[in-house]
């Protein structure tokens, strides 16, 4: 990549991933996935060889977000050159394989791009997810799709926070790009969902097209949601949790939670409030598999992303 | 219509977590327990965590659907330590909350349960049993803003399947819509009204109030309609239409657009005018269900009161 300043030059990004089934219960990636593993003639573009992969196979067989351990999280270095072969947990194994194929991470052989398809319980609706504000090919995607997909809203959540930054699956790649697309219980594929991913997808690949044509894109900026901290629920001695998201909050992601504002119900009723020093705009709000890791939401402050031009190198 | 009389509603038993990722009911009897609550006015109360395994793992059941292992069959046949987990289990339920069919049975078994689909508030028993209908009726009065509706399974007791069944009376409560493994706080209070109102009830009755008859409405269980699947692998090909989505109890008639291809064409209904329910029910993929359909039936309730 070149100066700041100019216009960053990237090579090709001729290889794509789309990876479905890291969380084996989020049922649009898994079923896209499959569904263009049979015929992917829907995502074929000019230049490009695009992967659809089932990261987690066993785990979509049970219909459970895991079987040993978050695969999500696994693509630590640690994991990636753990020695001990079949009695490490299934899912660091799963991680040292997708490494293997698409990897190894941070090396020039890695695949340039991988697309992760997730759903939540959470109303966040089609939220992208960037690891990296310095990762200009992404933020010029990333405005892309936005555009492309206007007035439907899709918003941009970026976690570059050193300590809740975690190794997930895309990470392997040159650009990561999460696609998180709720509200949708576990287990359930909705029409409306299952169709929203599909759209955005299907921009993401258009913009590589372009892109690799050498259509060179303009600086331009990017909103993004920029993750702060994740607030747990209330809990006792036993680590059970005595209270719930508030019915104010609930279903209230991307939206301004101010100081005093009502954050959890206790299940008599009592209101326990946010006690932050300003406003913050929450996200991930009630997401099932959170609970166990402590995190009923996180919170996130507004910021305004310079993406300098872009071309192909 | 005559007036019927019952004996006292003394022994009520409100269970959750049969399904152990159904949150609403694990989050009210761990809450009933926490708080030491086993008596309400005249009525003593037991809180049951039905499957604690399953709870404990979050997931529906462990080896099989607990809420299927009720008839009296399965209830009466020999099992041993390497029988399902969920089969030993309904054994242990039932010595503690029935025998069903016995005198020492619970007068009431209330089953708390979620679903994913957009049901709203629902109590679904087995036979037209005057008690569930009055206390729904009592219900749909005192929560004017919740739509309360009744689903009648036309099972035999001996063939019914599911943990109400063990009480002289029983009823599940089917809270929706919320996520596996979530407890929402608007279905949480929604159902926490609804177990206060049902105490309330039940302490009238006990203190000898007569409730006046009328007229409910109930939806009985006609049929159920599985996903368009591939013929040779059995994956499903289709999702529910974005038209039958959240619209449980809208009226399904012939030409409606029931699924919706991953190829993108619509797949019409084509059957006589019904209604649909756990619509997208994410646990009845696995039973090849999509939907259920039912005819809407208008039920006659005499007043009740208690004996004596």
């Amino acid at each position: 990549m070149s100066s700041y300043n100019n216009t960053a030059r990237f090579s090709e990004a001729r290889r794509v991933a789309i990876f479905g089934g890291t969380h084996g219960n989020e049922m649009s990636g898994v079923t896209l996935v499959n569904l263009w593993t049979k015929n992917g003639t829907e995502i074929q573009r000019k230049g490009v060889e695009a992967v659809p992969f089932i990261t987690n196979p066993k785990a979509v067989e049970k219909c459970t977000r895991y079987v040993d351990t978050d695969l999500n999280r696994a693509f630590t270095p640690e994991n990636l050159s753990a020695p001990g072969g079949n009695d490490l947990p299934y899912e660091v194994l799963r991680a040292q394989e997708i490494n293997r194929i698409f990897g190894p991470k941070g090396s020039p052989e890695a695949y340039d791009v991988i697309f992760d398809l997730h759903n939540t319980t959470s109303n966040m609706g089609c939220t992208l997810i960037l690891e990296s504000s310095k990762d200009h090919f992404n933020l010029q995607m990333m405005n892309y799709i936005k555009k492309s997909m206007a007035p439907a809203s899709c918003l941009v959540l970026m976690n570059e926070h050193p300590l809740l930054k975690y190794s997930t699956s895309r990470s392997v790649a040159k650009h990561p790009v999460g696609l998180e697309v709720g509200p949708q219980p576990q287990g359930v594929l909705r029409s409306n969902i299952f169709e929203a991913m599909r759209v955005i997808l299907k921009h993401a690949l258009d913009f590589i097209e372009l892109f690799n044509e050498g259509v060179e894109f303009p600086p331009c900026t990017v909103e993004v949601f920029r993750v702060l901290e994740w607030i747990d629920y209330p809990r006792d001695a036993n680590g059970n949790i005595i209270a719930m998201v508030h019915p104010n909050l609930q279903d209230c992601d991307w939206e301004p939670l101010n100081p005093g504002d009502p954050m959890f119900q206790t299940f008599d009723g009592k209101t326990i409030h946010y006690q932050g020093s300003g406003t913050v705009y929450p996200t991930f709000i009630n997401e099932a598999a959170y609970y166990e890791k402590q995190q009923a939401f996180i919170t996130t402050r507004r910021e305004t992303l310079v993406a300098s031009a872009i071309i192909k190198a | 219509m005559e007036s019927v009389s019952f004996p006292p509603l003394s022994r009520v038993a409100v269970c959750g977590g049969t399904h152990g990722n159904e949150m609403t009911g694990v989050y009210m009897v761990r809450h009933l327990q926490k708080e030491k609550i086993d008596k309400i006015g005249s009525v003593s109360v037991s809180t049951v965590l039905t499957n604690p395994r399953a709870v404990e793992i979050c997931r529906r059941y462990v080896e099989t659907d607990l809420n299927r292992c009720f008839t009296e069959a399965l209830l009466n046949s020999p099992v041993t330590d390497s029988s399902p987990y969920e089969l030993r289990r309904a054994q242990e339920l039932n010595a503690q909350i029935g025998p069903k069919g016995s005198k020492e049975a619970m007068d009431l078994i209330i089953d708390i349960h979620n679903t994913t689909s957009n049901m709203g508030l629902c109590f679904i028993f087995y036979s037209i049993d005057w008690f569930t209908l009055h206390i729904l009726k009592y219900l749909q009065s005192k929560m004017a803003s919740v739509e309360v509706r009744a689903i009648q399974l036309d099972i035999p007791i001996a063939e019914a399947y599911s943990l109400e069944s063990v009480g002289k009376h029983g009823f599940a409560i089917e809270a929706g819509p919320q996520p596996n493994g979530v407890v929402r706080a608007d279905i949480h209070n929604m159902v926490k009204e609804a177990v206060d109102h049902i105490f309330s009830w039940l302490q009238e009755f006990n203190s000898g109030s007569t409730f006046e008859g009328g007229e409910v409405e109930a939806y009985t269980l006609v049929k159920s309609i599985d996903y368009p699947r591939n013929p040779v692998t059995g994956e499903i090909t289709a999702a529910i239409h974005s038209q039958l989505q959240d619209n449980d109890f809208k009226l399904l008639q012939r030409g409606n657009p029931i699924f919706m291809s991953f190829s993108g064409e619509t797949v019409k209904y084509d059957g006589e005018d019904l209604y649909p329910f756990f619509v997208n029910e994410c646990a009845y993929y696995e039973k090849k269900i999509a939907f259920h359909l039912a005819r809407k039936i208008k039920l006659t309730l005499p007043p009740i009161k208690v004996t004596g």
